[in-house]
């Protein structure tokens, strides 16, 4: 299997603090990939260059295939790199409806078309098809989390960027959502997933990188990882 | 009774022309964040092209109207990429300043291509007045367009941002700029478009407003400017119905005190009514509460 994801070198900068320290990590097709890491690790910042949300100062960024470091975000999605942003970042004013269509912006497929993949994921998410037309900030926010998952597989993705996906939600969700996360990936989407829930993100990940303040300091199979003792000193303490 | 209703009908007319103006101002705050103060002036703009067209060219009507149209949207998407795009992500008080800058720019521009003194504006609207209530009442054709192209402006709006996928990319951009990139909607592109169909409306605006009051100089557009700014504000920034309503109350309540109360203290009177709107609900009619984020 080839690699969907390279980052080559990248380095970012917020004014004049080192965000990202010459971080480079691939993601081979039909993954899932983790970075764990403290708050303020640069997971997010990761993500966010990837999707040209900030601009690199230095390297590269290769999605199947092409250097997307210079690509203006808006781009991205058509390709078929979705991110399900921090925070989730529904449009909260507008309707669950009006949420998952704009997913598919990007796609010049028929309303017929889109509509079978309405209802695939409304199999995915019940609860959203009961909401359909309430706005999407009267949801909960596992509620919205599931938008936002069934936004961004709206447009079709190959591959999915998530960002701290089980942020503020109860342990029931949470283990809803990482089972969604799962079965997204069995139908043949590669994950990219950050996380501060080490554990739980090991445990659905097939590898994983360690990010210490912008620098990655370890990486491997996600199950070693989970018995390394290092890792278990500093994210895993339960 | 009669003339009550002559005033108040000539103050819906008025408020329609206020409100097609908030709407540009409303529309470009709300997914642009940042109050056009050029606004006022791109309605003056489109008033000259009407002049120069209809009066100084002889061409119909019509022409005229699709021309001062044409002309403004122009005029308001090359600003947008001049003036205000390289300043985006910059404080909005650097493009508050920039905006009134614009707005100066016009002014002064229309003055030394069109002179100091003012000219009389032909109205384009050349269809028949209409009597009410056994000749008591007579509602003048310039009037009755004016409403009819408030209606079917706010209809084709709310259909357009409703039904189309560049009107859900505006919604969505309004939200959250970020979030809109990440779904693939070109944002600097939205933002075009909005310019564009603001300042369009900002022609239509021109035309009525001039065929309202004939007198055309490089000022034409301040005031009402102002005035359909406060329209937006009171019906709550951002929001379209609320732009609608707040045009629709300024114009009837401005007409309201020129007739019965004193003409010099009816903007006194409608600003008055403004701050108190705005001390019992900050946010305006329409507008939305604004959360704080935790």
């Amino acid at each position: 299997m080839g690699n969907i994801l390279e980052v080559k070198d990248l380095n970012v900068f917020y004014g004049v603090i080192h965000a990202i320290k010459d971080i480079s990590f691939t993601v081979g097709e039909g993954e899932i990939v983790t970075l764990i890491g403290a708050n303020g690790a640069g997971k997010t910042t990761t993500l966010q260059t990837i999707t040209g949300l900030i601009k690199a100062r230095s390297g590269e960024v290769i999605y199947n295939g092409d250097n997307i470091t210079q690509t203006p975000g808006c781009k991205l999605v058509g390709r078929g790199l979705a991110h399900v942003p921090e925070g989730r970042r529904v449009f909260a004013d507008l309707t669950v409806y009006q949420n998952l269509m704009l997913g598919a912006f990007t796609r010049k497929d028929s309303q017929a078309e889109l509509n079978k993949d309405l209802e695939v994921i409304y199999t995915r998410f019940p609860r959203l098809k009961e909401r359909l037309d309430q706005p999407a900030g009267t949801l909960s926010g596992g509620e919205q989390q599931m938008l936002a998952m069934g936004r961004a597989l709206m447009s079709k993705p190959k591959m999915i960027l998530m960002d701290e996906p089980s942020m503020g939600l109860s342990p029931i969700y949470v283990n809803e959502i990482f089972d969604i996360i799962k079965k997204i990936n069995e139908d043949g989407v590669t994950v990219l997933l950050v996380e501060q829930n080490a554990n739980k993100a090991l445990s659905v990940a097939n590898r994983a990188y360690v990010l210490e303040t912008g620098k990655i300091v370890l990486e491997g199979d996600a199950k070693k990882l989970m018995t390394d003792p290092q890792v278990k000193a500093a994210y895993l303490s339960e | 009774m009669s003339s009550f209703l002559s005033y108040l009908i000539s103050g819906i007319s008025l408020g329609s022309v206020y409100a097609i103006i908030a709407l540009g101002y409303t529309m470009v705050y709300g997914i642009a964040k940042m109050l056009n103060f050029a606004h006022g002036d791109i309605i003056m703009v489109g008033a000259y092209i009407a002049f120069i067209v209809f009066t100084n060219m002889g061409l119909p009507p019509v022409v005229a109207i699709l021309a001062s149209v044409a002309g403004c949207t122009i005029l308001g998407v090359l600003i947008e990429r001049i003036a205000y795009k390289p300043l985006r992500g910059a404080s909005s008080l650097s493009v508050l300043i920039t905006a009134i800058g614009v707005s100066y720019f016009l002014q002064n521009s229309a003055l030394l291509l069109f002179g100091a003194d003012s000219k009389t504006f032909t109205s384009l609207v050349n269809i028949p007045s209409v009597t009410i209530m056994n000749g008591e009442v007579i509602i003048s054709g310039v009037t009755i367009v004016s409403i009819a192209a408030s209606i079917i402006v706010i209809v084709l709006l709310t259909l357009f941002i409703n039904k189309t996928k560049a009107g859900q990319a505006m919604l969505a951009v309004s939200e959250d700029t970020g979030a809109a990139t990440l779904m693939g909607i070109d944002v600097n592109k939205t933002i075009a478009l909005t310019f564009a169909i603001g300042s369009a409306l900002a022609g239509v605006a021109g035309v009525l407003l001039c065929s309202t009051y004939p007198v055309l100089s490089s000022q034409t557009g301040a005031m009402p400017g102002i005035k359909a700014f406060t329209a937006a504000v009171f019906g709550g920034i951002g929001s379209i119905p609320g732009a609608m309503i707040g045009g629709m109350v300024m114009g009837v309540v401005e007409n309201l005190s020129k007739a019965y109360i004193s003409s010099q203290l009816s903007d006194a009177i409608v600003f008055a009514l403004l701050i108190i709107i705005l001390l019992v609900k900050p946010t305006g009619l329409m507008g939305k509460k604004i959360q704080e984020k935790v």
